[in-house]
């Protein structure tokens, strides 16, 4: 080859084997030292599930974790029925009054800054004198994620080949039929993982649960955040990894779900 | 093109319930922070002044309305405490944001230049960081940036300083924090533009006697642009507002406007001021956002 410019440089390698190094490095540590025997935190003191046993006696804590985890999969599931459902409004819809606005409002939650979603949701659970809690985080938590959803869906939808439904139509389906029947086994995956994008933010949320939560309904982040605050604990080095174990088990059940479902295409990035 | 026009009636219909959900939700709330922002504090549940009453009859309810104020902004403006932490957020976005620019572009170029079969597994290995918590990751540089931590204790061993240093709780950490945490958002958007980029170009200007180098400012560089913009805004709008990483890895003597917003909430419990702050700090993502808006949309609707 003549060409040098479209090469992969030596400059281009090191760039991002450091980047990667650098996104995976902190977690590997973290994840290494919550098996760490010794109570000093950067001393190695051999390999121990000690931090992981005094986890499961945390009775607070396991509540925290227990009540993320309904949280998480119930917010889920509701964004993603909406999600989908605007995904579908908005690939399919063409044109109709207040399209603007109904994209606005979808695509807008994504980079808010948390502070004013959740005070403004916090505002509007104290004007309907909503007893804070469950459902309140829940309902927040499903406003911001189904946003995610509604992407991840959409461009799926707009990728996808349209002679498909229409083939369909022809042949005599009825528009709700042809969607299910043609359509939807095409989005699934993209839905799948919608859901588990939506689960995984859900979990993860420390600012607009602190906002929408009631006394005594604290989450798990809001849990690892206030013992974060008072410095490093190694039972917290444990619960993070089971967090990470929980998630890297749906991202691979997921994607072994993708592969399956032989539409993979090239499927939608979660942004 | 009829059935296509058929389609679209069902598929406005599915529209509905989340029209309505996110109307309700996220475009409501907010009048009740405008209005909040023009009440006043009170000891009482809520906290705030007026409170307005249908039940208590139309008087009271014209009468709760006299007593809204610009109270609040006018004390946005006098008091250094919020005009500092309005600067500092400014200040801290575009310092991050240009250094997530700097990293996140060679990551992405050299993306953009593997074999394709080695292209999806490096995307991958981007996105995953993004998928485990958040507050997880912080934690985790927490541990590596305090006193006893590693970084010290690399630094000592290789005797590149004599005593430790103090990482935790400076500008430095929370610079670290923000970078680490955006990264993932950066990149992808860099990534998609690369990627889609005709290489022939590139041939063409090698062939017309251009330098590699000159050839990726001269074409590269100005295609890329929507994807830089597309990062630069992915980035921008939420750490402007961002409370999580300054709270934890940044020292408590200059605070950011987010930080400001929590303090009033939580602490001091002055809802309305809370509100006012809100309300000043969305006016002024408001050009960002509309602008990212529009790019979203082109991004979502334009593949076809």
């Amino acid at each position: 080859m003549a060409h040098t410019v479209n090469r992969l440089s030596r400059f281009n390698m090191t760039a991002l084997a450091l980047g990667l190094a650098f996104l995976y490095l902190p977690i590997v540590i973290l994840v290494i030292f919550s098996f760490n025997a010794s109570r000093l935190v950067n001393v190695w003191g051999g390999w121990s599930l000690r931090w992981y046993i005094e986890f499961f006696n945390d009775r607070a804590m396991l509540e925290a974790a227990w009540m993320s985890l309904r949280v998480a999969a119930v917010s889920a599931t509701f964004a993603t029925l909406l999600g989908t459902l605007a995904a579908i409004g908005l690939a399919r819809g063409e044109r109709f009054a207040g399209r603007a606005l109904f994209s606005g409002m979808l695509y807008s939650p994504l980079v808010m800054p948390e502070v004013i979603s959740g005070l403004s949701l916090l505002l509007l659970f104290v004007a309907l004198n909503a007893e804070r809690g469950f459902w309140t985080v829940t309902i927040a938590h499903t406003t911001l994620t189904m946003c995610f959803v509604t992407v991840v869906v959409q461009s799926r939808l707009a990728s996808l080949d349209r002679s498909l439904e229409e083939a369909a139509m022809d042949l005599g389906c009825n528009p709700v039929k042809a969607f299910l029947m043609v359509t939807l086994p095409l989005i699934i995956p993209a839905i799948v993982a919608g859901w588990m994008l939506a689960f995984t933010l859900s979990l993860d949320d420390v600012v607009i649960a602190s906002f929408t939560t009631g006394p005594g309904s604290a989450t798990l982040p809001i849990r690892i955040y206030s013992e974060v605050r008072l410095g490093v604990k190694p039972e917290i080095n444990a619960i993070c990894t089971l967090v990470i174990a929980l998630i890297a088990m749906l991202i691979v059940a997921a994607s072994f779900a993708s592969k399956l479902s032989s539409s993979q295409g090239e499927s939608a990035a979660p942004l | 093109m009829s059935t296509r026009r058929i389609f679209a009636r069902p598929a406005r219909y599915a529209a509905i319930a989340p029209y309505l959900w996110m109307a309700l939700f996220f475009l409501v709330p907010f009048g009740f922070v405008l209005k909040i922002s023009l009440s006043q504090t009170a000891i009482a549940q809520p906290p705030y002044t007026p409170v307005f009453d249908l039940s208590e009859g139309w008087e009271a309810f014209k009468g709760a309305f006299e007593q809204l104020s610009l109270e609040n902004y006018r004390l946005l403006i006098s008091d250094n405490l919020y005009i500092l932490s309005y600067l500092r957020s400014l200040v801290v976005a575009i310092t991050s944001t240009l250094i997530l620019l700097v990293i996140g572009y060679p990551i992405a170029y050299g993306m953009a230049r593997l074999p394709q079969r080695w292209q999806g597994i490096a995307m991958i290995l981007v996105i995953v960081p993004f998928w485990t918590s958040f507050l997880i990751r912080i934690y985790a540089w927490i541990n590596i940036l305090q006193h006893d931590g590693l970084l010290n204790r690399i630094l000592l061993a290789l005797h590149l300083v004599s005593k430790p240093v103090v990482w935790l709780s400076t500008d430095t950490a929370m610079y670290i924090g923000i970078v680490y945490s955006y990264l993932p958002f950066m990149i992808l958007p860099l990534y998609a533009t690369l990627a889609k980029m005709d290489r022939a170009l590139l041939e063409a200007a090698e062939d017309l006697g251009a330098s590699p180098r000159k050839a990726f400012w001269l074409v590269t560089f100005p295609l890329s642009l929507p994807g830089v913009g597309a990062g630069v805004l992915l980035c921008f709008i939420p750490i402007v507002g961002e409370f999580v990483i300054p709270d934890l890895l940044a020292g408590s003597n200059s605070l950011m406007i987010g930080q400001t917003l929590w303090l009033e909430f939580f602490t001091n419990k002055d809802w309305p001021v809370a509100s006012a702050v809100a309300i000043a700090l969305l006016l002024l993502l408001v050009p960002p956002l509309v602008l990212y808006d529009r790019l979203q949309r082109r991004q979502v609707e334009g593949r076809r």
